[in-house]
Formats: structure tokens, sequence, C-alpha cells
């Protein structure tokens, strides 16, 4: 097992958290190099489906990136992203899902560190908590 | 078809009867479709045929099969396999055959935890020897003796064979069996793998509708549970906070449960494009919510949303732990 990397998805809105992770390549902060992030145009787009395939397909953790509260590029995306969070996390630990394997936050795009930081914690709690069991259906 | 009977089978896999009873239940319009059909099998609930005989027809020798039930007992899988090789045309008959339905809530607990209620923990149960059902038992050293198989999961339908054609409902509404039976006869049958509806949702064909009270949608200020309060009789039900699945279901049950003021439960199965029936319910109810503490008191979502499909979900069954 001492071979393992998580395997980690993050869906960053491109208004605020993409520009976030550009930023933090910019200012060369380190984070884990085993995340994938996947561009959507808000964390709002992110449907459950989304979440649930990634998990499908082995992913061990799926972060949700977007704007703060106040800052959606389409005004409303974000508070519809985190109902549906909410709503998406309380299915996903009633499936045996562990909940730290899906996290959502708000980092802007001047918040490159964050960002970084951000990842870092992720992939740790990741780390700790060892692959996800989600496999094939029934 | 009109010189030519149709040749129709019916399979009861792991289903409650319902199912069977609504074919039953078209009786009156039934005579007018009648002269058209001949069942060669109905079993093991209405015809006096056994599963041989099934077994014994030449293969692709029936017209139609529908299968109710979902898949738990390996005679389930076996029995819906001789269907497939037997029939032209393979339906997955109600919410069972087609999502995993009512019985699918049981992928929340593993096998073990199922035996260990039915046979051990319940006030009724006396049995001091702790014996469980067993798939094969040799008796007396000569006579063996078999059940089917309990399997650790249930699955729907077509994750054991080809289905061609899906139907909704628990039980589909009587209408529906007849449309489709016609729709058979007649060959105006929809492209294989689809499901026979009407395409339209529950709150298309619900009176309650916002867009035809001329009220406007706002967004939804209190969750309720079913057993609270008394719902105003002419308001969408979702708008009065009653977690209503109308939006996302099919509606070709004509929004049955609305109309006697009860919340669609999603029997009819997920509206065309729905690739998760639960997980778009998290969409749609999400998005109504006024806030985030509201998501907290909906009750129980995931047997709230995946109430009829569970085992034909994207994650199927309860991720156990390590
Ligand atoms: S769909 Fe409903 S009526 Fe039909 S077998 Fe299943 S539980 Fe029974
Ligand atoms: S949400 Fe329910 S009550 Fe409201 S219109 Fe749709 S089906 Fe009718
Ligand atoms: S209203 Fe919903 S739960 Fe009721 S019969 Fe129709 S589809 Fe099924």
């Amino acid at each position: 097992m001492s071979e393992w990397t998580p395997n980690l998805i993050v869906f960053a809105c491109n208004w605020c958290t993409y520009q976030g992770a550009d930023l933090a390549g910019s200012l060369r902060y380190d984070y884990p190099a085993n995340i994938k992030i996947i561009r959507v145009p808000c964390s709002g787009r992110v449907e459950p489906e989304f979440v649930v395939e990634a998990f499908k397909r082995g992913a061990d953790g799926v972060f949700i990136g977007g704007c703060h509260p106040g800052d959606c590029h389409y005004k409303e995306g974000n508070y519809k992203a985190i109902r549906r969070f909410d709503l998406l996390k309380r299915i996903l630990i009633d499936m045996g899902i562990e909940k730290e394997r899906f996290q959502l936050e708000w980092i802007s795009g001047s918040e490159g560190k964050r960002f970084a930081e951000a990842m870092t914690t992720f992939e740790k709690n990741i780390r700790e908590l060892g692959p996800c069991r989600v496999k094939e259906g029934v | 078809m009109a010189d030519k009977k149709l040749r129709l089978a019916v399979l009861m896999a792991g289903a409650c009867g319902g199912c069977d009873m609504a074919i039953v239940d078209i009786s009156e319009t039934l005579v007018d479709v009648l002269p058209s059909l001949e069942v060669v099998f109905w079993a093991p609930t209405v015809a006096d045929v056994k599963y041989k005989d099934l077994e014994a027809m030449p293969d692709k020798s029936v017209d139609v099969g529908l299968i109710s039930g979902m898949i738990r007992l390996d005679e389930h899988e076996h029995m819906s396999k001789v269907m497939r090789a037997k029939c032209n045309v393979v339906v997955a008959y109600g919410a069972c055959a087609a999502m995993g339905g009512i019985p699918g809530m049981a992928n929340m607990h593993t096998k073990e935890d199922i035996f260990q209620t039915a046979y051990f923990d319940t006030f009724s149960t006396d049995n001091p020897d702790g014996i469980t059902p067993q798939p094969h038992y040799l008796m007396d050293g000569k006579y063996d003796l078999t059940l089917p198989e309990f399997y650790p999961y249930v699955r729907p339908i077509q994750s054991v064979i080809d289905v061609d054609y899906f139907i909704g409902g628990c039980p589909p509404h009587h209408s529906v069996v007849l449309n489709a039976l016609v729709a058979i006869l007649k060959g105006e049958l929809p492209p294989k793998g689809s499901w026979i509806t009407n395409g339209k949702a529950v709150c298309d064909v619900c009176p309650r509708n916002p867009r035809n009270t001329d009220e406007k949608r706002e967004l939804v200020k209190e969750v309720r549970r079913t057993i609270e309060g008394d719902p105003d009789e002419n308001k969408c039900l979702l708008q009065q906070g009653y977690m209503c699945l109308g939006p996302i279901t099919q509606g070709d049950c004509g929004a049955l449960c609305t109309k006697v003021n009860i919340p669609c439960a999603g029997c009819g199965g997920p509206i065309p494009g729905v690739k998760d029936f639960g997980l778009r319910a998290i969409s749609a109810i999400a998005s109504i919510l006024d806030n985030e503490e509201l998501v907290e008191q909906i009750p129980s979502p995931v047997k709230l949303f995946y109430r009829y499909s569970l085992p034909s979900s994207m994650l199927g069954k309860k991720v156990k732990k390590a």
C-alpha cells in the first residue's frame, strides 16, 4: 500500500478557483502533483452526477472550488452549488463514502496561496483515509 | 397481426405480485385485446404452467415477454435468461424490474445484516439452532434438496439480460399496461432500449402545477414531512415544502398521487435524459430551497430520493467499510 497515491479531482470554477490555481502556479507555491483540475464555467455547473462519476472512475476525493458568496460571475451559481453540495454530501455519507472525500471551498482568483494550502490539506486528509472503496455498481 | 395471435409470456421475478395484478386489472378492456393475445406462460402466479414449460419452448417462439420484479435469487436470474432466449421482445415491467424498486432499498444493507435481522433479531423469531436458508441440503444422506441462492445485492433486470423496453410504476397503472400491449400489437414501438412512456413529467400532468394555477414559483422556505400538517389541496406540494419528485418523474400515471394530496415518490422512473434519478433529484430539490439550513431538514435523503431506483443508480449499493 505504500505505493498508493490518492487520485484527486478538483472542479475549479473558471472565474475564481481556476485563476487561483493559475496564480499559485505563477507564484511557484507548492501543492501536491496528484491533483487533476477540471475547469468548469461555474461551481453551479458541477452536477451531482459529475461527482459520483469521478468516484466511480477511481477518484479518492473530489473537491469543488468556487467564487466567494456574492462574487459569482453568474450571480448565484455558487449558492446553488452549496445547496446541492450539502444535499449530495448527506447522500454520499449515507452511501458509505466518508465526508472528507468530498469538499467545497471558496477560493478567489487572488488567493493563490490559499489554493495551494487547500490542496495540501485535502491531499493529506485523503492520504490518511486511504483508497476510496467505490467500485463497480451492483 | 389480425390473423396471428400475439404470444405473450409473463414472469414474476423478485416481485410482490402488484405488477401481475395490474395486468389482471385491465380485465374490462383486456376483453378487447384478448382475442389477439395468447398467454403462453405466466408464472409462478397466474397460469398453470411451470418453469420447465417455458424452458422447453423453442427459442424466439414467444413474441413478447414481460418481467416484473428485481433480481435477488439465482432463480430470478436464470428465468430472466430463459425469457430472453424465448421472447423476441423483453420488457422490464414495473419499478422493480426497471430500477430495482422498493426491494432495492435492501442495498443499504449487506446480505449478512439482512439474514441477521430476518433469522435472528426480530421479536417473533425463535431460532435456537441458528439455522439460515442454505442453497443445498442433503437429507438422510440421499435426498439432495435445493433452495434458490440469495444474492448479496438486488439488481434490476437489465443488469443480467438485454432489455428491449422499460415500463415504470409501482405497479404500472393498468392504462399504461394496456397502452403498451396495444402499441406492441400494432407494432408501434419506440426505439429499442427506451421506456414506453408518454414522455411527460408528473408536473406536466399535475393539476397543481403553478403554471396551470397562475401562481408564481417561489423558493421553498420550509421542509415538511408527509405526516406534518395538511397540505393545501390545490397548491403545488413542493411549493408547500413537501418533497415531491414530480419534476423528474415520468407522469404516465397521470399524477395519481398528487391528485390525492400525496407527493410523488418517483415510482414512474426518471424522465428521459436522466442518468441517475436520485442525483438529479438533488439538483432539482436543492435549486428550489431558500437556504442551506433547509437541506439538513430533509429526512433520510437516500431513502427519499432512491426509494425506487437505488440498484440502478450509479453507486448501486452502500459502500462497505474496509
Ligand atoms: S414494482 Fe411495485 S408492484 Fe411491481 S413488483 Fe415491484 S413492488 Fe410490486
Ligand atoms: S412538484 Fe409535485 S405537486 Fe408540484 S406540480 Fe410537480 S407534481 Fe405537482
Ligand atoms: S405520482 Fe409519482 S409516485 Fe405516484 S404513481 Fe405517479 S409516478 Fe408513482
